[in-house]
């Protein structure tokens, strides 16, 4: 760690707004079942929907840009027993089966499932979950090595970009993936533009499999999001630039503003950021939206039904605990982290029960990252943030827990219908973890993408290296 | 005697103003000392007048008040370095952030012990978490060298400080270069002129003979001028440290103050190793040696001690293309005493989920990590040794400073917390501006008042 960004991230995080050095993410919520569904990126890349469909603007060839080129890999048909599972919607088993074939989820159950025509993993002693999901990630638009001339996360000269498309400055050989998959067990990411505009773009959804291209990459019908940000960043970034928004009343008359002339495009041009918006108030685009104070989130949801779109996800959203109520009626996720605190002003009331207090509520929670090195311990965060309410005595149960970063994140993406959960007919997104995914001592054992074995601690050859290792000293390490 | 349930209920109203030292024992414990053994099963403490008087399996001979601990775990405080914990309130809020000068015309001279607040919140937060001492300085920003550290503990009472001037802080590699005015070659000019000029600072101060660069030699090279590396400068014609500073770097040149020493690639620690061919009496410790298994043995050879950062594992920089999780278990292995370092996570109360994640190595074939006792120790008694400390803070044993902390559960677990946290023997209060934050928002509800008036 160096001694800049680390030293000084002890007080001072990344926030996503500077360059490579300050990083901090914020997003905000994604809704969720209201657009699953929706998109038309994935598949072979044809238009299906009509001209109405803001999401997927049809280029001259009459495709869908930058469609998805990702299928999965090859797989064997495998049954994973004797193993604990959690299900990711808040069901366990113990002694349970797991069976999935052809890249899909087959049958999940107990001992008495059936596994002729199965390769069986002995899971005795080892437990199973969904593959993790991280929906707050700049792997790929802030890469390491975290130079400048990977500073691709903000476009920090307008505090409006929708134009701007995330998946544009996603480098796939960024190392990070690669470790957010073994240590992480990380299947799929949302990976957003950064918080010093108002409006940072839109947000791609990754299956985290070694490709070539971002499109190679990208989670066939996933829909697309688009990052907002609320408080200190933006005003702080055009502010310091003697450009509105210097304040938190700037911020809201430029997005307001902002949506009454989306409202107003009749889409007979062509302009790719009111595609953008316009998809949002037609429900196609999720809007994960970075704030931390109650108060600004209440004033954002205001926003929202003002202009006519909805929120998902409130990212970083450090004082959720204040409005859990909130929340919950206006059917937000609060995507949230454990334990960071105080390296700014909105953040210095977080507190490590936040996640407990939601879900004290029933509103929806989700552990994120916005980080490098958190995206590879997702589970212990979680396990962090429910030892907390256990101590004010809220007992969450362990099945509910690994849904705060499988199935509750995959709900804020838009992407349920089809991962987070160990059910059938799901992708067979898999991690076998070598102990109980919430004690510090487990780690990934295998995890599957889509059926595939993309990642196998005890076989070395079974870990990807990206092409930036190669040649370097510690090359295909255990990392 | 009080079980431990009744200890959960009473944390909760812990005094505002804590009691004089006491004399006690803790029983019924698993006890893990700090030193780098297993826990003890069924153990106990003996506190006396503020110190720790034994340990030991079974019943303590002695008539003490007891606190069974039903089974709970019993440690040593951790001890978080490198730290800025009383130096900042809000990151970004720059005038409530003391943990750096950039705007400084001092360097090494830079002292945080009048500086350190022990009301911050963060000390209350982390003395929560059962961190008890800390090492606390200023980051290098407008100079290599970052200032003077201190040790502190974060006792609820005024006297933060245990121990000032405890050490001085020098950036190289990528960090170091960039200040030095552009390259790592700046970066050693700089720094040995400043070492030679604080050598020239007085009698005592000066760099003993054979205190020459051992450089290699190949025939043809050469030689080095003597006055690059001789035992005098002309002070007053030929000076770059102010008189400050100067006098700030005398205690390191004599051996007298540790050199920690930020590094990170491979080369970089080895020239760092070589600066004790040229200047003999200097206490070096690494900081930070994301890339230190590549040269382990020689870091063990140099006798040179490492607070290392414990989870890098990505190539943040080109300085750290060689990081793994395995590097401390990598380094130990090879015998080079390894305490992880604070500064490279979010907040140091994380030291004990970094010290878990180096046990889970264990279990990873082609990964090294560390047994449970030698993780623990990297976040207890290796960093007290290597501040100074040894046998007198991060240990249990006979003469250790009192500080205990009785836990929840696995202290190295994810989510474990401290029921009760003594420093030198007085019990500490364990609330913050969080906790009372916690406590507001216990529930939602303002159907009589606003929540302004739950306090």
């Amino acid at each position: 760690m160096q001694l800049t960004a680390r030293a000084g991230a002890a007080m001072l995080r990344p926030d996503c707004i500077g360059g490579s050095m300050t990083r901090i993410a914020l997003l905000a919520c994604a809704a969720a079942f209201a657009v699953a569904g929706c998109s038309t990126t994935g598949g072979d890349g044809v238009a299906s929907a009509s001209a109405k469909d803001w999401s997927a603007p049809v280029g001259e060839d009459g495709r869908v840009p930058f469609a998805s080129t990702y299928a999965p890999y090859p797989g064997r048909p495998t049954a994973l027993t004797g193993a604990t599972i959690y299900d990711g919607r808040g069901g366990m088993i113990e002694n349970g089966t797991v069976l999935f074939r052809e890249g899909k989820v087959v049958a999940v159950g107990d001992a008495s499932l059936a596994t002729d025509g199965y390769d069986r993993i002995d899971g005795t002693g080892k437990f199973v979950t969904p593959g993790v999901i991280d929906i707050h990630s700049h792997l790929g638009d802030y890469p390491t090595p975290s130079v400048q001339a990977h500073s691709d996360g903000n476009e920090a000269t307008s505090p409006m970009t929708p134009e701007v498309w995330a998946e544009h400055s996603v480098w796939p050989q960024d190392p990070g993936f690669t470790r957010a998959l073994a240590n992480g067990g990380v299947t799929s990411l949302q990976i957003l533009p950064g918080s010093a505009n108002l409006t940072g773009g839109r947000s791609v959804t990754l299956k985290n499999v070694s490709a070539r291209t971002v499109q190679g990459m990208k989670f066939p019908g996933a829909p697309y999001g688009m990052k907002m940000a609320c408080g200190e960043n933006p005003k702080r970034v055009y502010g310091g630039k003697g450009r509105m928004p210097s304040t938190r009343m700037g911020n809201f008359a430029v997005n307001r503003q902002m949506w009454l002339d989306a409202q107003a495009y009749d889409g007979k041009k062509r302009d790719l950021g009111k595609e953008t918006l316009k998809g949002v108030l037609d429900g196609e685009i999720l809007v994960h939206n970075h704030c931390y104070r109650a108060d600004e989130m209440a004033l954002v949801m205001d926003m929202a039904k003002e202009m006519g779109y909805k929120v998902t996800a409130f990212h970083h959203a450090v004082e959720a605990y204040k409005i859990g109520d909130l929340l919950r009626e206006n059917d937000v996720c609060s995507a949230i982290w454990a334990d960071w605190y105080g390296f700014k002003m909105e953040a210095y009331d977080g507190i490590l029960e936040n996640a407990a207090f939601l879900q004290r509520e029933g509103a929806c929670v989700v552990i994120h990252s916005d980080d490098e090195n958190g995206i590879q311990r997702l589970n212990q965060e979680a396990a962090k943030a429910q030892a907390a309410g256990r101590r004010v005595g809220l007992d969450i149960p362990d099945a509910e827990v690994v849904g705060w970063f499988t199935y509750n994140a995959a709900k804020a993406m838009g992407i349920a219908e089809m991962t987070g959960s160990l059910e059938a007919g799901k992708m067979a997104d898999v991690v076998l973890w070598n102990g109980d995914p919430l004690s510090v001592y487990s780690r990934p054992e295998k995890v599957w993408v889509d059926g595939a074995l993309m990642f196998d601690a005890m076989d070395r050859r079974r870990r990807p290296v990206s092409d930036f290792e190669l040649g370097q000293p510690g090359e295909g390490d255990v990392k | 005697m009080m079980r431990l349930a009744t200890l959960l209920a009473t944390a909760a109203c812990a005094l505002a103003a804590p009691a004089a030292a006491q004399t006690f024992a803790v029983t019924n414990a698993t006890v893990a000392t700090g030193d780098g053994s297993e826990p003890i099963e069924g153990g106990y403490v003996v506190v006396e007048n503020g110190a720790i008087a034994q340990v030991g399996r079974g019943t303590p001979s002695g008539n003490y008040s007891v606190i069974d601990a039903g089974g709970a775990w019993v440690t040593p405080g951790i001890f978080a370095t490198v730290t800025n914990l009383g130096l900042w309130d809000v990151g970004a809020v720059s005038e409530s952030n003391d943990s750096r000068a950039g705007n400084s015309p001092f360097s090494a001279a830079l002292d945080v012990a009048p500086v350190v607040n022990p009301a911050s919140q963060h000390i209350l937060v982390h003395r929560a978490a059962g961190i008890t001492r800390a090492a606390t300085v200023t980051m290098p920003s407008a100079s290599i060298f970052g200032g003077q550290g201190a040790l502190i503990d974060l006792g609820a009472d005024p006297q933060a400080i245990s121990r000032p001037r405890a050490f001085q802080v020098v950036t190289l590699g990528e960090r170091g270069g960039r200040i030095a005015g552009g390259s790592r070659a700046a970066t050693h000019a700089l720094l040995r002129n400043a070492l030679r000029e604080a050598g020239s600072y007085g009698d005592g101060a000066r760099i003993p003979a054979g205190g020459a660069r051992a450089d290699l030699r190949t025939g043809d090279d050469l030689p080095i001028d003597p006055r690059l590396a001789g035992r005098e400068t002309e002070r007053a014609g030929d000076a770059l440290l102010t008189r400050f500073d100067a006098a700030a770097l005398v205690p390191v040149v004599r051996g007298e103050q540790p050199l920690y020493v930020y590094v990170e690639r491979a080369s970089d620690i080895r020239a760092a190793l070589a600066l004790t061919q040229e200047f003999p009496r200097l206490e070096l410790v690494l900081v930070g040696a994301s890339e230190g298994w590549l040269v382990a043995d020689e870091i063990a050879a140099a006798g040179v001690p490492v607070i290392a950062d414990g989870l890098d594992d990505l190539p943040a920089n080109f300085e750290e293309l060689a990081a793994t999780q395995s590097n401390i278990g990598r380094m130990v292995k090879a015998g080079v005493k390894v305490a992880i370092n604070a500064a490279a996570m979010e907040n140091p109360r994380n030291l004990n989920q970094y010290a878990g994640n180096l046990v889970a190595l264990t279990r990873i074939p082609g990964a090294d990590g560390l047994s449970w006792g030698e993780a623990f120790a990297a976040i207890t008694s290796v960093p007290a040794s290597i501040s100074g400390m040894g046998g007198k803070a991060g240990v249990l044993a006979p003469g250790a400073t009192g500080d205990l902390v009785i836990w929840d559960g696995d202290p190295l677990e994810v989510g474990a917390m401290p029921v009760k946290v003594y420093i030198d023997g007085i019990e500490q209060p364990l609330d913050s501006h969080q906790s009372r934050l916690r406590d507001r928002y216990r529930d939602l509800d303002t159907s009589d008042l606003p929540k302004g008036y739950d306090w």
